[in-house]
């Protein structure tokens, strides 16, 4: 168990570790940044904040990692959250009951995810590709939907999952924890993971050796709808309304980065749900902190783009085989001493 | 027929199609005028559109070119309202710094060998940030020079106008099927969308086409920031938002194959006037919404990957029958 645990903390040391230096950053130019107070039973404070705040790109991250381990991309989930906002306030506004607006809102969401699945894997459309679709069309579908205007409600149950607490902890919070631990069992604790993985490496060797290819690449991409759906109804219940416009909007690239920075491959085959999360929750202590130390907002896009890059030229192939020869002459050397021997 | 003109023929005859249908139903959408302002209106998407082209021709694609346009405006507006110089002078610099700008994220995606998805991504995120850094607010541009410009139009019979803008987009188009069709560089960006390896032992020089392809996508997207802000008289640093996805929209229903190899500049432009024909169609309807302009849109992209898939498909079986 302990050697488990150990292997996990290795994997995430890096993300760790950064957001440890982004949080140390943050607390120096911002006293009281990491102050913790409890009022009402529910914990309150800029960390907390950036747990709440980052929900909608944790959730996308979530199904993204899935998607981008199979080599593929889904660049239309900010698109669906808008479509699933705006349903989701369309269906309380009309009478439906929460729990039936929920289970509205999670179908629609999948059948995005299913459509998107039946492009790249069924009709072999290059992902970037397939997904464009709906980014261009599903803005336009949601605003169809609410009918152009912001879809306001006032139901007090769908407003609790944006702003409500449970166990202390704001709502939004508690449903990307639940959400992601249950992902990440059911991928490590079963031999999907190894499977999505595997069709990410060579989807065509995948299917020869018996793995039912196109049934995973659906489940990813019907995976990735249902984040977009849950991180919908949050970010519309957090504004009590639906706007077809915004919602989401530029979502799919944080959620992208997110993954980048959770050290996941765009190349596909190796990932880590964990780290993904990490990543989100780094790029939204980056938002923060920016905010907090009352540095122009206008810096935050640069330090986004500058933290990708740096991470990139980290991954490339090519660096790594350009700094190889650091390595190699020690390696060289161990084998002489252990022929010596 | 060549297979390898199916997909413009298609798209060539869906426009004449639907412009009939238009033109059937408002005859007015017939007349110059309006032919003159789908140029104009659609001018900056055009030109930035013909960068996306040969991008994609080789296999690529690039994100940043509706920043790389929102920057250039903001560019234009603070160093026109901040110094003396002259817009010419202006133009020449910003085009200097978005070919760069090209020539670096090109340079990044060879020499790293990094996707040009994510590459551009960054550059999306650093010419949106550097046009914030500049100015958040809407600068109006009051330089005398632009009215003047403004003032260039070819006036067409019945009233319609080719503007200066307008003329522009034709113009780089031209340059653009030139350049694609009669030049060694165009070669190389097909073979390069045809399969980096292959091109490299045919003695393509990949790198330096890689980098020239970039540097041309940036410098026709400041060019069309250039335009934009001919067309609006004003920077800002939210404009040109998903201006890039327009972009790669009008060229894949152009007939461009999105994994690079096979299409044509021209048929990118026939790609801009469906896309500027929707709109305009919706605009004389009065009753249909603009969020329909998007689904129809999104619609047609669909549509067209079908197409290309299906003349794949046809020619891949053609050929295991010959």
């Amino acid at each position: 168990m302990t050697s488990i645990v150990r292997i996990y903390l290795a994997r995430l040391l890096p993300q760790l570790i950064a957001l440890a230096a982004i949080l140390i950053a943050i607390s120096m130019t911002f006293p009281g940044f990491l102050n913790l107070e409890i009022q009402n039973g529910r914990l309150y404070g800029s960390l907390i904040d950036i747990l709440n705040r980052g929900a909608p790109v944790v959730l996308l991250a979530i199904g993204m990692t899935v998607v981008i381990a199979t080599k593929g991309i889904d660049l239309s989930v900010g698109a669906v959250m808008a479509i699933c906002g705006a349903i989701a306030a369309s269906s309380i506004t009309s009478g439906h009951s929460l729990f039936e607006t929920i289970l509205i809102t999670i179908a629609v969401g999948i059948l995005c995810g299913i459509w998107n699945g039946i492009l790249v894997a069924v009709l072999d459309i290059q992902p970037i590709i397939a997904t464009l679709v709906l980014m261009v069309a599903g803005r336009g579908i949601a605003q169809l939907v609410t009918e152009g205007a912001i879809l306001t409600f006032n139901d007090a149950g769908l407003i609790f999952i944006g702003s409500g607490s449970f166990a202390g902890l704001p709502m939004p919070v508690v449903v990307w924890l639940v959400f992601g631990v249950l992902v990440a069992l059911l991928v490590r604790q079963s031999a999907l993971g190894m499977l999505i993985e595997a069709i990410g490496i060579n989807r065509q060797a995948s299917t020869l050796s018996g793995v039912l290819t196109p049934v995973l690449l659906i489940a990813a991409y019907m995976l990735s709808g249902l984040c977009a759906a849950i991180a919908g109804i949050i970010a519309a219940a957090d504004i009590r309304g639906a706007d077809a416009n915004n919602a989401g909007l530029w979502l799919e690239l944080d959620a992208i980065l997110a993954v980048v920075v959770g050290g996941t491959s765009l190349l596909g085959g190796r990932f880590s749900i964990a780290a993904s999360v990490l990543g989100a929750i780094i790029i939204q202590a980056i938002n923060t902190g920016i905010l907090l130390s009352g540095f122009p907002p206008e810096f935050n896009l640069i330090i986004k783009a500058a933290i990708i890059v740096f991470i990139l030229v980290l991954q490339s192939p090519r660096f790594r085989t350009a700094f190889a020869f650091l390595a190699v002459p020690r390696r060289a050397a161990k084998t002489t001493e252990q022929e010596a021997k | 027929m060549n297979k390898k003109y199916l997909p413009l023929t298609a798209t060539i005859l869906i426009f004449v199609l639907s412009y009939a249908l238009c033109a059937a139903q408002y005859p007015n959408i017939l007349s110059t005028r309006v032919i003159g302002n789908l140029l104009t209106d659609n001018a900056f998407l055009g030109v930035a559109a013909v960068g996306m082209t040969f991008v994609i021709l080789s296999g690529g694609i690039d994100l940043s070119v509706g920043s790389v346009i929102a920057f250039t405006g903001v560019f234009l507006a603070v160093v026109l309202e901040h110094t003396s110089m002259h817009p010419l002078a202006a133009f020449a610099l910003v085009l200097a710094i978005t070919t760069l700008f090209g020539v670096l994220m090109g340079m990044i995606i060879h020499y790293l060998e990094m996707p040009a998805f994510i590459v551009t991504l960054a550059g999306m995120f650093l010419a949106r940030g550097m046009a914030f850094v500049l100015s958040i607010d809407s600068i109006p541009i009051k330089h005398p020079f632009y009215g003047t410009l403004k003032g260039f139009y070819y006036k067409l019979p019945g009233g319609g106008r080719i503007t200066l803008i307008g003329g522009l987009m034709l113009l780089v188009f031209a340059v653009g099927i030139l350049i694609a069709h009669r030049t060694r560089f165009g070669t190389n960006v097909y073979a390069l969308g045809g399969g980096t390896a292959t091109a490299k032992l045919m003695g393509v020089p990949v790198a330096s086409t890689t980098i020239k392809i970039y540097a041309l996508s940036g410098l026709l997207a400041g060019l069309s920031g250039i335009v934009f802000s001919l067309y609006t008289s004003a920077g800002y640093s939210l404009a040109a938002v998903g201006v890039e996805l327009d972009a790669i929209t009008a060229v894949v229903i152009g007939g461009t194959l999105l994994t690079g190899g096979s299409g044509f500049v021209a048929g990118t432009l026939v790609g801009i006037f469906i896309q500027g024909l929707i709109q305009t169609y919706i605009t004389f309807d009065g009753s249909l919404s603009s969020w329909w302009t998007k689904i129809l849109i999104g619609a047609l992209l669909f549509a067209f990957i079908l197409l290309q898939k299906g003349i794949i498909h046809l020619s891949r079986d053609a050929r295991q029958h010959a």
